[in-house]
């Protein structure tokens, strides 16, 4: 355990980070606009890698023109066939979005069967760089990235564009918001459709990290939430959250084992959120 | 009658009690479970599998291959002259379902035998119900052992099968430094402490163990472990959807196969192929059965599977083959049975006490002869050792010359021997169904 693996391990917290926030990007935004609490985000994540693997599959797509293209299929399509007749029931998203889960996986599952797919990427992404003692796997590089990108990316549409000040208009007082004619319906729409398109970019990164198959929404969603909750439903909180519990997470782990650095994480959450039951930083008027 | 809340409560009173009436006569906690077979009717068994949720990408498999199986003893002629009938279920990777399942089987579907479970967990999950019924429980995958029932046959490789060829060889090939990696729950710990044994014997030298939660797929910490320590080989215990994981990682942070190979005992054929060949290629599994097997059996085995309608996933593998043995010891102990007492008094029980040394004969089972241990009713079998190849199949590098002994206690010497009626202990005492 010399300095070299240290710096390995937070190497490796970032890209932890990266990948927990990026899981974490679309249900912040749903749940800090609309204040819905999306228990399909899960599998729009699959349906990200799915479709990525229909591109490549069926028209033989290069993985990275399926990376944005997965975001525009997953969000465009599922948001206006499904989930714009859930807005506006808060009560009834949750069990609502639920159940599009289940159809979601079980309708996966019928279409392509049970068996895990595979997504091709270039090469190249499948080789590591070595700084010195310090090794840095291609593709984490690649997550880290998209992820910059997408945070910067959402930061100047929140607050640089005119669709940003509505949005934080409607989050902040949706009848006010509407007397100065603003649809609120349809800011609930595209911010919904942006936060599917991002579990959809997220889903065509896990795939080639990990594995596609339908039930592969579920290990990541319940970090996701984890991230919402402690970063309390803003986009830089879920940004620190993420980052914090993913350094912590590599370090524990580095200095005992994953399962307990797993643990410890819990607890520190528990306890952080027994002082702080809001989160890190509460979006003012975002409960309604 | 006149419809009044009193009378619909009476009604469903006695529609519940008249209802609730066959458990009244259900045998007590031990005792057998009455035959349900009578001539001219097929034999129901049970297949209980995950069908859905996290466990269904081996399950499903085990499902289809068991309903081809079922289909293939049916054409020649069904077991004993009867045929049987599978009663299909989806267990849904839940454990409280499993038991569930189990009990509608044994008590409405009145199978005679159920084939079903993957992980150990389920197994756990459904025997005491098998065992207070003396019901007969198939498993069909490998296991760790330190069990010992009077209820189930096995037709997988024990724990100590698994490994005792493949530790010495990867330790004499690449080196004795050694890191293990496995999955966090019974099976893969179980496994590891056989393996060190084996691991001890050959002189090698064990750098690091470590486990990841089941169904977690970052594999970073653990490889930075690895890194440090940087060992000869690999040992892995990482199962199902983590092990698809670990592999792609393995490549994807630069550890290169040829200077540091991974020893699996659960990476085959579906999960190669799940991964993309180039990120198997090179590792190594230790099986009894492998698709590329070149035999006459294994070749019809898997063209006629891969050519029939259940063969749609497209592949054979190891769980697969044992799933399938087991469908004919299954037949071979039901026929010996039913010509020792009589097609119509056969129960789950006889079948079991007929089953010690039942053999599939090599032009049956793919994976070449094996029969059922009298004692302790797991299987004989030859482990062999393969290597994958860039185009996903496996080479095999080794195969076990002779039939090894299935041995479910291999590490616990003092726990003592599991014989035909239970473990039995150094002091000679023996105790029924330990689980």
């Amino acid at each position: 355990m010399d300095l070299g693996s240290l710096l390995n391990a937070l190497i490796l917290g970032v890209s932890i980070a990266s990948i927990w926030l990026i899981a974490a990007l679309g249900l912040t935004i749903i749940y800090g606009t609309a204040g819905v609490i999306n228990m399909a985000h899960g599998e729009l994540i699959m349906l990200g890698a799915y479709s990525s693997y229909m591109l490549q599959f069926y028209l033989g797509l290069p993985y990275l023109l399926c990376l944005p293209a997965s975001f525009v299929i997953v969000g465009l399509v599922l948001e206006r066939c499904l989930i714009r007749y859930l807005y506006n029931r808060p009560l009834d998203t949750l069990l609502a979005t639920y159940g599009v889960s289940l159809v979601l996986m079980q309708g996966v599952r019928l279409l392509f069967g049970s068996d895990p797919k595979y997504l091709a990427v270039p090469e190249i992404f499948q080789s590591n760089v070595m700084l010195g003692s310090v090794s840095i796997s291609v593709f984490r590089v690649v997550v880290l990235l998209v992820t910059t990108l997408l945070v910067l990316a959402l930061w100047l549409l929140f607050y640089k564009t005119r669709f940003g000040v509505q949005v934080r208009a409607v989050m902040q007082n949706k009848e006010m918001a509407a007397s100065f004619g603003i649809n609120s319906g349809r800011i609930y729409m595209m911010t919904f459709a942006l936060g599917a398109g991002l579990a959809g970019v997220a889903g065509a990164l896990f795939g080639v990290l990990a594995i596609v198959l339908p039930t592969m929404g579920a290990s990541y969603v319940v970090q996701a939430f984890l991230m919402v909750v402690v970063g309390g439903g803003s986009l830089a909180g879920s940004v620190v959250a993420s980052g914090a519990t993913g350094e912590l997470q590599s370090v524990f782990a580095f200095f005992t084992n994953d399962t307990l650095a797993r643990f410890i994480i819990f607890v520190l959450i528990v306890v952080f959120l027994r002082f702080r039951p809001q989160g890190l930083f509460a979006q003012a008027g975002a409960r309604r | 009658m006149k419809i009044t809340r009193r009378n619909i409560l009476k009604t469903t009173v006695a529609a519940s009690v008249t209802l609730a009436m066959p458990h009244l006569w259900l045998p007590k906690s031990g005792e057998a479970w009455g035959a349900t077979l009578k001539k001219g009717e097929p034999i129901k068994v049970g297949l209980l599998f995950s069908l859905t949720g996290s466990l269904a990408v081996p399950e499903e498999d085990s499902t289809l291959v068991m309903q081809y199986a079922i289909d293939e003893i049916n054409k020649a002629g069904g077991v004993a002259g009867v045929p049987i009938e599978p009663v299909i279920v989806d267990a849904k990777s839940d454990f409280s379902v499993y038991s569930e399942k189990a009990k509608e089987l044994i008590l409405r579907d009145k199978v005679i035998a159920i084939f079903g479970c993957y992980t150990s967990a389920s197994r756990k999950a459904i025997l005491p119900t098998v065992m207070q019924r003396d019901h007969l429980l198939y498993y069909p995958t490998c296991y760790e052992g330190a069990e010992c029932t009077q209820n189930t046959i096995c037709t997988g490789p024990l724990a100590n099968q698994h490994s005792q060829d493949l530790i010495p060889f990867m330790v004499q090939q690449f080196g004795k430094r050694v890191f293990f990696v496995g999955s966090n729950y019974v099976w893969p710990k179980e496994s590891n402490k056989n393996a060190k044994v084996w691991l001890e014997k050959a002189g090698g030298e064990l750098l690091g163990e470590e486990y990841i939660p089941l169904g977690s797929s970052e594999f970073g910490p653990v490889l930075n472990k690895i890194r440090d320590a940087n060992p000869d080989f690999i040992f892995s215990t990482v199962v199902g959807a983590s092990d698809i994981a670990f592999h792609k990682q393995f490549k994807q942070e630069g550890f290169k196969v040829d200077k540091m190979p991974i020893a699996s005992l659960t990476t085959g054929e579906i999960e190669t192929r799940a991964m993309g060949a180039e990120f198997g290629a090179g590792h190594f599994l230790s099986a009894p059965y492998f698709q590329s097997l070149d035999t006459p059996t294994n070749h019809k085995f898997v063209e006629s599977f891969l050519k029939s309608k259940y063969g749609k996933n497209g592949t054979t593998h190891y769980n697969m083959e044992e799933t399938y043995t087991s469908a004919y010891v299954f037949k071979a102990g039901f026929e010996k049975a039913a010509a020792a007492v009589g097609f119509e008094n056969v129960t789950p029980r006889i079948i079991r006490d007929h089953s010690g040394g039942v053999r599939v004969e090599d032009d049956i089972s793919p994976e070449g002869l094996v029969w059922i241990d009298e004692d302790n009713f797991n299987t004989w079998l030859k482990p062999k050792i393969g290597q994958c190849q860039a185009d996903g199949t496996f080479k095999i590098v080794k195969a076990a010359e002779k039939h090894v002994a299935p041995n479910p206690y291999s590490i616990y010497p003092d726990a003592g021997v599991c014989t035909k009626d239970g473990l039995k202990a150094p002091d000679g005492k023996i105790r029924k169904n330990v689980i």
